[in-house]
């Protein structure tokens, strides 16, 4: 393999370098950026006044080295050891958090402890990518396994409600980048197809659901032809019988392309009940494919027809009546439905001003306007790539997105060369969560993803957050320098 | 390694490829906001810099003696930041400008519209409403943290002293999408000269705007000047104006002209400057000002007296008897006559009948006398020897071009250049005009002779029959007729300071004057004699109008020597140029020359302002087949 080839020579027992640099870069590039987006116009602070969000950001940093250096010490056997109590543990505090905290801007995930304030969420991340580790770790672990799948999905999703009873639904995502893991160990690519065709219905769904085309909607007409799609590329993957496929895809077109010449003549065709006609014929036709030969993947591509159908037209229902409002206005601002300059969209309006106007190379340290003047929410926490992007410009965001970028492929790397699940697991869970705190965070930054407030690892100011995910990696650090080598 | 043969490890380059996709189509982001979007920087700036338009003051307008005429008020504009807005109480908004919710969206769709604001923009101070008074301003001022996005403006609206002279002084409004797209320092809201010397003048009074930059934050809190007003600009105010015009000489002017139409120009012929410029009716400038600019404005322009049309220098009338001058100084200068030359007249031009008509005086006679009678016969001879002159003039074309290029160098036949706007150029025609008319070459005098009197195809406007009084008052040149005497800081531009020649003899013009004062002592224009008191000169006119009674009319100047003042009274329908055309310009000169109308001249006065004369305006008369008088 690239990564880890047996004459690839490892020093024993040392820290893996690189990823330190990126963190050590990570953290000090945050630090300045923090300084420059609360930079105060009319009372200027220094860089290591206490009294400032860099000064305190110092705080944070200097107890995380310690912290990291602590890690570095522990022996790995005492998180296999203990995974399961440190779970336990992290949820009784989740329970508690949501029993005694105070709503602070509409959440109640912070546990004050006299002067210190924590978010027990950001530190169940490494709580669940240990536990996750240590379930795969199990002697004759198989995932596929009902009971394993159960057990792991529980894993998932206990903290997942408990953080989304805390309406921290942002942190709660996160855990469900663990999906990462179970994807690396063995769960079907089928899974994740489903959930990226869950998405893309609901993305089309809704996108275009303003448009009639007869019956159905332009978004549930487009859908209905990509569920036939995907039914016949099912035939062709699993069944591996190309001329069922073909025959499948052309007789569905012939529907289509009937009612095209019969539009000539008459000026009456429901689009929509074309679609909905070939969908039907394609749903016949599977089931007379598994009577036929009695396989009963048929059936199952069939139930996969069936549900996508049903799921599509769930789908308004879900997004008009189950989210709140404010969700709704997020999600289409993000799909461009709508513009709202005032409420959701001004935040991400300002936000891509903020970066659009940095051009190549920024309005320089401490020069961005859009941040300073407070344009831009939370321009020291969820919106600090703004700075970035403000005062560096093209080039300076460019290069922090692709630092991340590296930061995350060395991590996969390293990952990959742990010699035991319990590390290979440890190292995905690690990865997917920055994975996707990258792409979620910045996605929000520059428009393309919907406003969700997580940070950006490393550089968003919090001391919670720098604390956590400086445990989550350098314990991974700590495993990868234990590792047994050949 | 175990897992090199665990088909799943493969999967890591889905997910490692997965990654890539993602920060690639990231970066494509990035590159099309950050390279590919300029806009951004610009709506970053709009967003930080709050550039506040320092207005200057517009400049004041004095009369000749010093007399503040137009100054400045303030009153406030209501300014929309349409970002800035968040929800308020629309009603107390509404409530608070008094206005109903029906204007609120109007006013609102208005803002919006780029039709009639090209410059709006969601990030900027837009106008919204203008002219609150003190009272709505300190509401407004009161309440205005509870609208966000709100702010006022003060800005200045025009004050008058006087309620006279409307035309002359213009008015001023808000500027038009046309004159902002000729002229980018315009913004929608902007005040600019629309009429008389405030659009004349325009550039002089409005000054220079300045600008301020502001570091604004995101709660429109100004966080302090720009680099410490560094780029900043002050304004610079207009510049002041004093008129030529004397106020109360005009005042009076007006009131005497009073249910009247017409026009009274009063010129100083030593220097071209207009001492007064009375077109009837007047309207009271204030009219135009505040919020009921637009009723008033509806009501002046449908009046069917026309108050807003300026007739003493847009106004076109044949000039009649009041032309005979420039007939006798173009004979005289030409050789057709010398001043012995005499001619019979019996109550009419023999030639043609006894058409046009005269009236009766001693004949045979000379210039001088017949200028003093306003004998017609003499300037039909007149023209008749100059067009038919062919050891002279090669064509009667010829000659006819050599009598209207005196024409114009007296003045006629173009705009005099006077500085206010659409001035009319009246109508002097040339050869060719008479070519096309008669559709041959081989026309004659006697063909067009009614111009020898003023009448036919001449038009002429008050302004250049002032300025014919003003030529012959300085014996043979005029200055350009202007209102505007000074201008503050700046001196008057040369075409008001240069002598304009009529290439005529003084000789000439001694024996047209001596004319013009005999018609005074014991001519058509007695009614006007002040002598002892100061020797007038002058010339009646009748003007024969097709849709109604004569205009009267009346030309000249004073004193007969070293002259201090030419002046030209049109009055539509008034008939006889002595009837009153005559009287009015008695009065003018007493109240010029004394300053007061002595008392032996106030039943006058009281029979003048009293006398009404409108013209029909909806039932028009034929044509009236009469011969000019005089």
């Amino acid at each position: 393999m690239i990564y880890q080839g047996s004459n690839e020579i490892e020093e024993k027992g040392k820290v893996d370098k690189p990823t330190v640099i990126f963190y050590l870069v990570f953290v000090l590039l945050g630090w300045l950026n923090i300084y420059a987006a609360s930079f105060d116009l009319e009372n200027a602070t220094g860089l290591f006044d206490l009294s400032s969000r860099a000064g305190m950001q110092l705080i944070w940093m200097g107890t995380s080295f310690l912290l990291a250096f602590v890690l570095l010490k522990i022996d790995t056997a005492f998180y296999e050891t203990y995974a399961f109590l440190f779970y336990l543990a992290g949820i009784l505090l989740l329970v508690v958090t949501l029993l005694v905290a105070e709503e602070i801007n509409g959440s109640r995930s912070w546990l004050i402890i006299g002067p210190v304030r924590l978010q027990p969420a950001e530190f169940m991340k490494f709580i669940i990518a240990l536990t996750l580790a240590r379930v795969f770790n199990s002697y004759s672990f198989h995932l596929m396994e009902r009971k394993n799948l159960w057990l792991v999905s529980a894993v998932i999703l206990l903290p997942v409600i408990l953080v989304i009873a805390q309406s921290e639904t942002g942190t709660a995502l996160v855990y469900l980048s663990f999906i990462l893991v179970l994807y690396r160990e063995g769960l079907p690519g089928g899974f994740l197809f489903m959930g990226i065709a869950a998405i893309l219905y609901f993305v089309l769904g809704i996108r275009f659901s303003d448009q009639q085309m007869g019956a159905l909607s332009e978004g549930e007409f487009v859908t209905v032809i990509l569920i036939i799609i995907f039914s016949a590329a099912m035939i062709w993957n699993y069944i591996k019988r190309r001329d069922t496929f073909f025959t499948l895809l052309l007789s569905a077109a012939a529907v289509f392309l009937l009612a095209f010449v019969a539009s000539f003549f008459t000026p009456h065709v429901d689009w929509g009940i074309v679609a909905i006609t070939a969908l039907s014929y394609t749903a016949l036709y599977l089931l007379f494919h598994f009577f036929r030969y009695g396989k009963r993947t048929y059936l199952y591509i069939f139930l996969f027809l069936i549900g996508s159908f049903a799921f599509l037209e769930s789908v308004e229902y879900v997004f008009y009546d189950v989210l709140q409002p404010h969700q709704q206005m997020r999600i289409k601002v993000t799909l461009g439905m709508e513009q709202d300059l005032s409420g959701a969209g001004y935040h991400v309006g300002q936000s891509k001003i903020a970066i659009g106007s940095g051009g190549l190379t920024g309005k320089g340290f401490l020069n961005g306007t859009q941040t300073k003047l407070k344009y831009v929410p939370e321009q020291d926490t969820d919106f600090i790539f703004c700075t970035i992007g403000e005062e560096h410009g093209f080039i300076g965001s460019s290069v922090v997105l692709l630092l991340m970028m590296f930061f995350v492929l060395r991590l996969l790397r390293l990952a990959e060369r742990q010699t035991t699940v319990f590390g290979r697991t440890y190292g995905y869970g690690v990865a997917g969560v920055f994975l996707f705190h990258m792409i979620v965070n910045i996605g929000m930054v520059i428009g393309i993803m919907p406003v969700i407030g997580i940070p950006l690892p490393f550089f968003s100011y919090g001391g919670s957050s720098l604390w956590g995910f400086t445990i989550l990696l350098f314990i991974f650090l700590r495993i990868d320098k234990s590792r047994k080598r050949s | 390694m175990n897992n090199n043969a665990n088909p799943l490890a493969k999967r890591r380059y889905v997910i490692a490829a997965a990654a890539v996709m993602i920060v690639l189509v990231y970066l494509a982001q990035l590159f099309k906001l950050q390279l590919m979007s300029p806009q951004y920087r610009e709506y970053a700036d709009s967003n930080a810099f709050l550039r506040r338009t320092l207005y200057p003051a517009r400049g004041a307008i004095y009369d000749r003696n010093g007399k503040l005429l137009v100054y400045n008020r303030p009153t406030y504009d209501v300014m929309m930041v349409v970002r800035e807005m968040k929800q308020f109480d629309t009603l107390d908004f509404c409530r608070t400008l008094n206005i109903d919710m029906e204007r609120f969206y109007s006013l609102n769709a208005d803002m919006r519209d780029r039709r009639k604001n090209p410059g709006y923009s969601s990030y900027t101070p837009q106008l919204f409403m203008t002219q609150l008074n003190v009272e709505e301003y300190g509401l407004l001022q009161e309440k205005l943290y509870k609208f966000p996005g709100i702010y006022i403006q003060s800005r200045t609206e025009r004050q008058y002293n006087y309620p006279n002279m409307g035309l002359i002084l213009g008015y001023i409004a808000e500027v038009d999408k046309n004159k902002m797209a000729a002229d980018p320092y315009y913004v929608r809201g902007d005040y600019v000269g629309k009429s008389g010397i405030e659009l004349s003048h325009e550039e002089d009074l409005r000054g220079e705007k300045g600008v301020e930059i502001l570091l604004r934050d995101a709660h429109g809190r100004v966080q302090g000047k720009y680099e410490d007003g560094a780029h900043d600009k002050a304004p610079v105010s207009g510049k002041d104006l004093t008129l030529g015009i004397d106020i109360d000489l005009q005042a009076y002017g007006e009131k005497l002209m009073h249910n009247k139409v017409g026009s009274i120009v009063m010129i100083d012929p030593k220097t071209g400057e207009i001492l007064c410029m009375v077109s009837a009716p007047a309207y009271d400038p204030v009219l135009l000002t505040g919020k009921s600019f637009s009723a008033n404005y509806r009501q002046l322009e449908s009046n069917p007296f026309k108050p807003l049309f300026n007739r003493a220098i847009a106004g076109t009338y044949p000039p009649g008897s009041t032309f005979k001058p420039t007939q006798g100084l173009i004979f005289l200068q030409e050789g057709i006559l010398t001043p012995e030359t005499r001619y019979a007249c019996y109550g009419g031009y023999p030639p043609l009948g006894g058409r046009p008509g005269c009236h009766s005086h001693a004949s045979p006679l000379s210039i001088q006398y017949a200028l003093t009678t306003s004998c017609n016969s003499f300037f039909c001879y007149g023209l008749n020897a100059m067009l038919s002159n062919r050891s002279k003039y090669a064509t009667v074309g010829a000659a006819f071009d050599v009598w209207r290029d005196h024409m114009v160098d007296m003045g006629f036949g173009y705009p005099l250049g006077v500085d206010l706007p659409s001035e009319k150029r009246g109508f002097i025609p040339n050869s060719k005009f008479y070519t096309n008319v008669f559709k041959t070459e081989r026309w004659n005098a006697h063909n067009i002779i009614s111009i020898a009197i003023g009448q036919g195809e001449i038009l002429a406007t008050p302004l250049q029959i002032a300025n014919l009084g003003a030529m012959i008052a300085n014996r043979g040149y005029y200055y350009t007729p202007h209102v505007v005497k000074e201008r503050k800081g700046a001196a008057l531009e040369a075409t008001y300071t240069t002598r304009h020649d009529s290439g005529i003899n003084r000789e000439y013009l001694d024996i047209t004057v001596k004319g013009m004062a005999d018609a005074v002592t014991m001519g058509t224009c007695r009614g006007i004699n002040l002598a002892p008191f100061v020797e007038v000169c002058g010339k009646t006119g009748t003007a024969e109008n097709p849709h109604g009674d004569d205009h009267s009319l009346f030309m000249g100047f004073a004193p007969k020597d070293d002259p201090q003042v030419a002046i030209a009274v049109i009055v539509e329908n008034g008939r006889f140029g002595a009837t009153n055309a005559v009287p009015i310009a008695r009065l003018m000169m007493q109240k010029f020359f004394r300053g007061e109308i002595p008392e032996s001249d106030q039943w006058l006065e009281t029979t003048i302002m009293k006398r009404e004369i409108l013209p029909y305006v909806y039932t028009r008369n034929l044509p009236a087949v009469k011969s000019p008088d005089n």
